[in-house]
């Protein structure tokens, strides 16, 4: 195959023996530092490990990462851990195998090519031994000799099927998430602090909630530092009730300065911008016949995840030990030491299992919460969990975005010039990148550290707001530009596809515009204009054998499909998505074929159950979700206020792989969001007439359109 | 005050001493150290504390241990185990109906539920059942078949 390019953790972290293991008894042991955030990682790791290996897979055990013995990999985001793990494992794995194979044909006096290997023992002459005989503490020392891995010359992956291993854990209760270790000795705490990141303290209010919290039967300890409130109690029970103690005083006033629903795109544009051009091609055309523009959107969202944001922290001999279901336990490492005024030695932080993550939520923050209240505890190890209304209001938002397209095509209908603008706050505020801790509860003691504005990742290692911001098709002339907002009333961060929601729904709505103005077929015309990508060509055709695109089928009223496609980051999985829409008061989503290539398919149905979550995610993102904002703060808390989608809701979903065992294997998570929110939009104007542009297409929304382009 | 309280939890009769408002989850969870039903939201709106109260439905969360009292509590725990699963964790670990598992617990508890009182459901009736059960990672379609799979088990 196109050898994988060597990742970036691998060339930091080049010794053997800090990604691989193997015991007497042969199991293998791989460390690898991405962790598991319900996306089931590990178990395409082991499959890599096992195939590269040749050997079962249920002989490889995944070490939990911590930076006691982990490799540091930076953040597990933006799809990367099958393509920088993955292929670190995929490396150090061919390295070990054949390091083995050549001390076997040394000790026998056989070639190297004489040397067969199955099930994970070498054999030649009648001889036979296994790794757990040949791979020595020496031959782990050597730096991985990344020439090993061998061409696979269209040999697909064969160890997919084998299911996850902790499905079973799951499906018995016997599973351990974080929110269920329980240390002896254990301490529950809880941190109190309002919705905003700058806020006055009411004191007569909370000098009358102080012994109001004392008084209660279980608490021991109240601590106040800044805008925080923190208490340690012997129960979970104690707690609820101090959390409804202080919900009802109003101990904070809030002060941010928000835009209200319908305001947010020009809210976006009429604050300071730093803007960059993030492509620019001017190449010879011929002259523009028509000009197709509309502007794009969405409000902020919400992680909502079903679980609640835990960690757990000791302080022991000046040291601080931190469990925790952060995506980078180096980076919430070095800004713990930041925010406590500690070396990055006397940190530890180990990785253990949450509920999914989709971006950057809780996680490194309640670990700050528990280290910041464990120095009270006295040595004991505390616990510290968010309630529901915290995970909703503390954790931060999805930034809203804008986004323009101008677009023009030429007497024949075909692409000549397009622009695209961006508009949106930076798509990160993750601890470990700067010289201040990006910590939300670092931000609100007595003597805070500078709140971080967010940024955007450079456009060569995927962008933020700018990620699919170039169209993926054929166009002499291009100018696409991002606009960071610099104002922040509300943290933002990321979440799960960044910039690639709004994008792709704005150049796939653009796509779908521009054909049905010209009369084309929506499929036909993006086709016409990939001619130069034939990975894109084949997904948008798959998609559209799926979906029996081509043929006429009676034309139900109210009911309609549409067409999406992107290149997640333009540098991903290719992912083609069509959807059946129905329309009455609201629009439900019916169907969705969806096709996508991750190059090599690791685990098929891994691979399979990312895209279809990840489809119905968006959906539920595009059609019904919007946090809902105040000057205090974030009012959506609950399930209520900010709904998802829910069973009857969740369209039927149908996902088709197509398997490049010759290319580099590609994340699957993300690759399907943004595809989907256009589809869906695409759909919409199938069955109405209606183009919808800015999420959510709710029922208020569909009905404002529709009233406006007098459908 | 703290009482003591009675009642039969996964098929043995167990007595704990609780706030009479504590709520069931903080018991099962705390006290009686079973961690399958979780805590998603403390408000009865998300199913992830789905536990069996004689039988039916109900969310751990929002029942007081002082409601619990006196009824069969079954818990994900005393569902099935390895040797013995019931038919829906056989299924659901078939069709591999999870990605971070979170919502699972409440998941097969609510569909044990749904199977007592009608053991060949349409998919329709499956996800209505369900509909107060949240999933975050997108994996309502897969538990439908599950559920449907164990159903014709």
């Amino acid at each position: 195959m196109t050898r994988p390019p060597v990742p970036e953790g691998l060339r930091a972290h080049p010794r053997l023996g800090q990604w691989l293991a193997v015991a007497p008894d042969g199991r293998i042991r791989a460390t690898p530092g991405k962790v598991d955030i319900g996306q089931g990682i590990s178990h395409a790791l082991r499959l890599i490990v096992a195939e590269e290996l040749q050997v079962a897979p249920l002989l490889v055990d995944m070490a939990p990462p911590s930076t006691r013995h982990s490799p540091d990999e930076a953040v597990t985001s933006g799809s990367l851990s099958v393509q920088h793990s993955g292929a670190a494992l995929r490396f150090a794995a061919a390295h070990l195998r054949e390091a083995c194979r050549a001390r076997f044909a040394q000790r026998i006096g056989v070639p190297t090519a004489a040397v067969t290997l199955a099930a994970g023992v070498f054999r030649a002459r009648g001889e036979r031994a296994g790794y757990g005989e040949l791979a020595d503490a020496g031959l782990l020392e050597a730096a991985v000799d990344t020439s090993h891995l061998a061409p696979r010359d269209g040999r697909a992956s064969a160890l997919g099927a084998l299911g996850r291993g902790d499905v079973a854990e799951k499906v018995f209760g016997e599973f351990q998430y974080i929110q269920d270790l329980a240390p002896d000795g254990m301490v529950h705490g809880a941190v109190f602090r309002p919705r905003t990141l700058q806020a006055q303290v009411h004191e007569t209010v909370w000098s009358r909630l102080l012994p109001r919290l004392e008084a209660i039967e279980g608490v021991s300890q109240v601590v106040r530092d800044g805008l925080l409130v923190g208490v340690l109690a012997e129960g979970e029970h104690a707690l609820a009730q101090a959390a409804e103690r202080v919900t009802l005083a109003g101990l904070w006033q809030g002060e941010a300065e928000v835009p209200q629903p319908h305001e947010i795109a020009g809210w976006l544009q009429s604050q300071p911008l730093d803007s960059v051009v993030i492509e620019q091609r001017q190449d010879q055309a011929p002259a523009a016949a028509r000009t197709f523009r509309a502007d794009y959107g969405r409000g902020w969202l919400q992680h909502a995840s079903i679980g609640l944001c835990c960690a757990l922290a000791q302080w022991t001999d000046g040291g601080l030990q931190v469990w925790s279901h952060t995506q980078g336990i180096f980076n919430l490492r070095r800004d713990l030491a930041l925010a406590f005024g500690l070396q990055v030695d006397a940190v530890t932080v180990s990785h253990a299992e949450g509920a999914g993550c989709y971006g950057h939520n809780g996680a490194d923050d309640v670990a700050f919460d528990a280290a910041w209240l464990a120095r009270h505890a006295g040595g004991r190890p505390v616990r510290l969990q968010w309630t529901r209304q915290q995970e909703m209001t503390n954790s931060p938002l999805a930034p809203a975005m804008a986004v323009r397209v101008e677009a023009s095509v030429d007497a024949e209908g075909r692409l000549v010039a397009w622009s695209q603008d961006v508009w949106s706050q930076g798509h990160g505020t993750r601890p470990g990148r700067g010289a201040t801790p990006a910590l939300l509860g670092a931000w609100q003691t007595a003597e805070p550290a500078p709140v971080l504005m967010a940024v955007n990742q450079p456009p060569n290692t995927g962008g933020g707001s700018d990620r699919n911001s170039v169209p993926p098709y054929a166009v002499p002339r291009l100018d696409v530009r991002n606009h960071r907002v610099m104002a922040m009333p509300l943290r933002v961060s990321a979440m799960r596809a960044l910039g690639a929601h709004v994008n792709v729904l704005a150049a796939e709505s653009t796509m779908d515009e521009i054909a049905r103005a010209l009369d084309r077929d929506p499929l036909a015309y993006r086709l016409e204009h990939l001619a130069h990508d034939e990975r894109a060509r084949a997904v948008l055709q798959e998609a559209a054998r799926l979906a029996r695109w081509e043929e006429p089928g009676a034309h139900e009223p109210g009911v309609g499909r549409g067409l999406g496609f992107a290149r997640y980051k333009n540098t991903g999985a290719y992912c083609a998505v069509v959807a059946e829409v129905e329309v009455q008061q609201l629009a439900r989503v019916r169907r969705l074929w969806i096709a996508a290539d991750v190059g090599l398919v690791v685990h098929p149905d891994g691979a399979r159950n990312q895209i279809e979550g990840g489809a119905i995610q968006a959906a539920s993102w595009t059609l019904l979700e919007q946090a809902d904002l105040g000057p205090a703060g974030v009012r959506s808390e609950d399930w209520e206020t900010y709904p998802i989608h829910r069973f009857t809701d969740v369209p039927a979903v149908e996902v088709a792989l197509v398997d490049r065992p010759d290319s580099p294997s590609l994340g699957a998570g993300e690759c399907s969001i943004g595809p989907t929110a256009a589809a869906i939009a695409n759909a919409i104007h199938d069955a109405l007439g209606i183009r919808m542009r800015v999420m959510p297409f709710s029922a208020d929304n569909l009905m404002r359109e529709a009233q406006r382009q007098g459908a | 005050m703290p009482a003591e309280f009675a009642f039969t939890l996964n098929g043995q009769a167990t007595t704990v001493r609780a706030e009479p408002a504590q709520s069931l989850l903080d018991v099962l969870r705390g006290t009686c150290g079973l961690k399958a039903a979780r805590l998603g939201c403390g408000l009865g709106q998300c199913g992830a504390c789905t536990v069996l109260v004689d039988g039916e439905a109900r969310h751990a969360c929002d029942t007081s241990m002082e409601a619990a009292a006196g009824h069969d509590i079954t818990t994900l725990e005393g569902l099935g185990t390895r040797a013995d699963p019931h038919p829906l964790q056989a299924a659901f670990a078939l069709e591999q109906a999870l990605q971070c598992g979170f919502c699972t617990s409440g998941m097969l508890m609510c569909s044990a539920a749904l199977l007592r009182r009608n053991p060949l459901p349409g998919e329709q009736e499956i996800r209505e059942a369900l509909n107060g059960n949240l999933c975050r990672c997108g994996v309502h379609n897969r538990i439908v078949r599950a559920v449907q799979r164990a159903a014709k088990a």
